[in-house]
C-alpha cells in the first residue's frame, strides 16, 4: 500500500454560473520517502493538488487515500488532526506568526496535537531548531531573521511533530539563490536521512531537477511522471497549441 | 491545546495591541463599576429602610382612629380609641407584647431662660418603652400610678439636653409646658434619626392621663393612636388579627358594618419602602446595565477587527492542525479575559464609588448610618456577570474565525 493514493481526484470550483475544473481526474501514488516535485503552468492545479495533498482542501470526486485512511469523507476536525499528525507545511511567504519567537512558532504543532508537556514541548523544539542550525536563534522573532532563518524555523516547525510528509508551496519563491540552495539541500537531506516524504510545488527548476521524481500537470490533469527531469522540462514546455514545427 | 496555554496565548494577543486592549476595556470598567455602584447604594438603601423598621420598635402594629357615622354623615379621624381599648388589647390578645395609647400634645417648654419646641410631645402608657424597644439612659419611666394620678411628670430625649439644660443635670429638674410645671424622671437613651431623618431624641414623654387633662384640657378618655408591638415579627399578622376582633367585639361593629377604627401593620410599610427602594435599584441598574451592554459591544467591536487583522494567523494554526474549536476557544477566551480584567478593575471603582457615597451622605447628613455594601456574593455577580458579557459578545466573532476556510485565511492579505 502506497503512502499516498490519489484515485481519479477531480476539484471542481462551483462559481455559480461557471464551473471551473481545476483538476480534471488525477490517478497517482506515492509511496513512502519519495521526493516529488509537482510543476507546470499557472493555472494548471498544481496548488489545488496541493491543497488536496496537504489535506486543507476536499476533491469533490475520487478517493484520496492517506496512509489507508479516506481523507475525502473526512469532516474539518478529523482533516485538521490528520494534517498535525502527518503532516508539515513550508510555504513560500513562510507564515510564521508575527511577534512570536522562533522558538514558540516551532512550539505550535506541539499544542494542538496529543498533549505534551511545556517542558516536553520547549525541548522538542530546541531540538528541532538546532537541527536546521537554528540553535543560537531560539528567541527571534521572525522579523529578526533572515529569509533563510525564518524559512528554516518553518522547516523546524513543519518536522517538529515527526509528520510522515513534509510538503513545500514554492519554498524557495521568497529566497535568493544562494539560501535556495541551502534550503533545497535541507530537503534533500531530510529526505535521504530520515526518510521523510517530500512534496514540492515549484517553478524553480533548481528546485524541481533535485526532486527524486517530477509530475508535470497542464489543465488539471498529469501529463508527465518521471524520474528524468529532462522528459519533465520537455512536457513543461510543449505547448499543444502551437502549431507543428515545419522540417526544412 | 490545554486550558492554560489558551489563556497565555490571549494575554499575549492582548499585550501586543495594548492601547486597543485598555481601551476596550475601559468600557465594561464603566459598566461594571456602574451597576456595582448603584446596586450597592441601593442595597445600602434598603438596608437603611428596614433598619428604620427595626429602630422603629420590634414588630410595631399602630392602630388609628378610623371613620364614624353620626347621622348619616361619616367622618374619618373621630376620636374613636380609648384608653381601655389599649389596655385590654395588651391584656387579652395572646399575640401582642405590649400596648401604649398615645395622645399628642405640642408647646413651648421653659426652663430657667431657656425654650425649646420639641419636634414630639407626646402623652403615653407605662408600656410605652417595651412598645418601642427603647432603654432609659438615666432615671425611671412613669408607673401606672403616675397615670392614673395625672402625675405632672416627664422623660425626656437626649437632643433636650444641650438645647434646655446645657451643663446641668436634668434629673429631677422642673421643666414648664405651657405653664404647666413637669419634673424630669427620666432619660431617654440615644436613638438617633428615623428613615425621613427627622431626629428621633427631640422628644418629652409625659403620662397619657396627665397630657389630655392638664394640656389638652379634653373631658375625653380618648387617644390618638395605639401603639402596639407583637411577640415577633412572625405573630405581627396574627396580633393585628387578634386586635381586630377584639375591637369589633369592644366596639359592638356588626360584620356588615365599616369599622371605627383601622390596624396598621408597619410591616406592610416596610414591605411598600421595600418595593419602591427595590424598583428604583432594578431601573437604576437597568440604566448601569445599559453601560455594560455598550461595553459588550466595544468588545464584540474589536474581536471581530482582530479576527480579521489575524485572519492569516489563524489560516497558520489550521494549518499546522488547530481544529475549529480550537480557534473559537482561543477568540472567546480573549474576550472573556478582556471582560474579566474590565470586570475587576470595574468593581474596584464600583467599591470605592460606592465608598465616597457613603462618605457624601454622612457629610451631608451625620448620623445617618448609611451601610455600605458591596458583599461577596455581589462582587462574584458583578465578575459572572462581566465573563458573561465576554462570552456573549465574543461568541460571534470566534466562531467566525473558526468557521474561516484554511485555505482561504493563508492566502489573505
Amino acid at each position: 500500500m502506497a503512502l499516498i493514493e490519489l484515485d481519479d481526484v477531480r476539484r471542481v470550483y462551483d462559481l455559480g454560473e461557471v464551473k471551473v475544473h481545476a483538476l480534471r481526474t488525477v490517478t497517482k501514488q506515492i509511496e513512502l520517502g519519495e521526493y516529488v516535485a509537482l510543476i507546470g503552468p499557472s493555472g494548471s492545479g498544481k496548488s489545488t493538488l496541493m491543497n488536496t495533498l496537504g489535506c486543507l482542501d476536499r476533491p469533490t470526486h475520487g478517493s484520496y487515500l492517506l496512509d489507508g485512511e479516506e481523507v475525502v469523507s473526512m469532516n474539518r476536525d478529523q482533516r485538521a488532526k490528520i494534517r498535525n499528525k502527518q503532516l508539515g507545511f513550508v510555504f513560500q511567504n513562510f507564515n510564521l506568526l508575527n511577534r512570536t519567537s522562533a522558538l514558540e512558532n516551532v512550539e505550535l504543532p506541539l499544542m494542538y496535537g496529543p498533549r505534551v508537556s511545556p517542558r516536553e514541548r520547549r525541548e522538542r523544539a530546541m531540538e528541532m531548531l538546532a537541527k536546521v542550525g537554528l540553535a543560537d536563534r531560539y528567541h527571534h522573532h521572525p522579523s529578526q531573521l533572515s529569509g533563510g532563518q525564518q524559512q528554516r524555523v518553518a522547516i523546524a516547525r513543519a518536522l517538529v511533530n515527526r509528520p510522515s510528509i513534509l510538503m513545500g508551496d514554492e519554498p524557495t519563491g521568497n529566497l535568493d539563490s544562494k539560501t535556495s540552495r541551502e534550503v533545497i539541500e535541507l530537503f534533500r537531506e531530510l529526505n535521504e536521512q530520515q526518510d521523510i516524504t517530500v512534496i514540492l510545488v515549484t517553478h524553480d527548476q533548481n528546485v524541481a531537477r533535485n526532486a527524486k521524481r517530477t509530475l508535470v500537470l497542464r489543465d488539471g490533469e498529469i501529463v508527465e511522471d518521471t524520474i528524468d527531469f529532462q522528459l519533465a522540462k520537455a512536457a513543461l514546455e510543449y505547448d499543444p497549441d502551437a502549431p507543428e514545427p515545419v522540417d526544412s | 491545546m490545554s486550558f492554560f496555554d489558551t489563556v497565555r496565548i490571549a494575554f499575549r494577543a492582548l499585550l501586543k495591541n495594548k492601547m486597543r486592549a485598555v481601551l476596550t476595556i475601559i468600557g465594561v470598567v464603566i459598566g461594571i463599576a456602574a451597576v456595582t455602584t448603584i446596586v450597592s447604594i441601593g442595597q445600602g438603601a434598603s438596608k437603611l429602610v428596614s433598619g428604620e423598621f427595626e429602630a422603629l420598635g420590634t414588630n410595631v402594629i399602630l392602630v388609628f382612629p378610623g371613620q364614624t357615622r353620626r347621622g348619616g354623615a361619616r367622618q374619618s379621624g373621630a376620636p374613636t380609641l380609648t384608653t381601655a381599648d389599649s389596655e385590654s388589647i395588651g391584656a387579652e390578645c395572646p399575640a401582642v407584647l405590649a400596648a401604649s395609647p398615645i395622645v399628642g400634645a405640642a408647646g413651648q417648654i421653659i426652663y430657667g431662660n431657656e425654650n425649646w419646641n420639641p419636634k414630639q410631645m407626646q402623652g403615653v402608657g407605662a408600656d410605652y418603652l417595651t412598645v418601642r424597644n427603647w432603654e432609659l439612659e438615666a432615671g425611671g419611666f412613669f408607673t401606672k400610678s403616675d397615670i392614673e394620678s395625672n402625675a405632672k411628670v416627664c422623660v425626656i430625649g437626649q437632643t433636650l439636653i444641650p438645647k434646655l439644660f446645657r451643663t446641668v443635670n436634668p434629673m429631677d429638674e422642673m421643666i414648664r409646658v405651657n405653664n404647666v410645671p413637669f419634673r424630669v424622671i427620666g432619660i431617654l437613651a440615644k436613638k438617633g434619626a428615623n428613615m425621613v431623618g427627622d431626629d428621633q431624641d427631640d422628644v418629652v414623654l409625659m403620662p397619657h392621663t396627665t397630657v389630655r387633662k392638664r394640656l389638652n384640657g379634653s373631658p375625653m378618655d380618648n387617644v390618638g393612636i395605639i401603639m402596639v408591638s407583637a411577640r415577633g415579627t412572625r405573630q405581627m399578622g396574627e396580633a393585628a388579627r387578634q386586635i381586630e376582633t377584639l375591637l369589633y367585639e369592644r366596639h359592638e361593629i356588626g360584620p356588615s358594618q365599616e369599622p371605627d377604627f383601622r390596624v396598621q401593620d408597619t410591616t406592610e410599610i416596610a414591605a411598600t419602602l421595600g418595593i419602591i427602594t427595590g424598583t428604583l435599584t432594578l431601573m437604576l441598574s437597568a440604566i448601569a446595565g445599559i453601560s455594560l451592554l455598550v461595553g459588550g459591544v466595544g468588545i464584540m467591536n474589536i474581536m471581530l477587527v482582530s479576527v480579521t487583522e489575524r485572519t492569516r494567523e489563524i489560516g497558520i494554526r489550521m494549518a499546522l492542525g488547530a481544529r475549529g474549536k480550537d480557534i473559537l476557544r482561543q477568540f472567546l477566551i480573549e474576550s472573556v479575559v478582556l471582560s474579566c480584567i474590565g470586570g475587576a478593575f470595574g468593581l474596584l471603582l464600583g467599591t470605592g464609588a460606592s465608598m465616597c457615597a457613603n462618605v457624601l451622605i454622612n457629610t451631608y447628613k451625620p448620623g445617618t448610618e448609611w451601610p455600605m455594601i458591596v458583599s461577596l456574593p455581589a462582587a462574584m455577580v458583578a465578575m459572572g456577570f462581566a465573563a458573561a458579557v465576554g462570552v456573549f459578545f465574543g461568541y460571534y466573532p470566534a466562531r467566525r474565525a473558526s468557521k474561516l476556510d484554511p485555505i482561504d485565511a493563508l492566502r489573505y492579505e
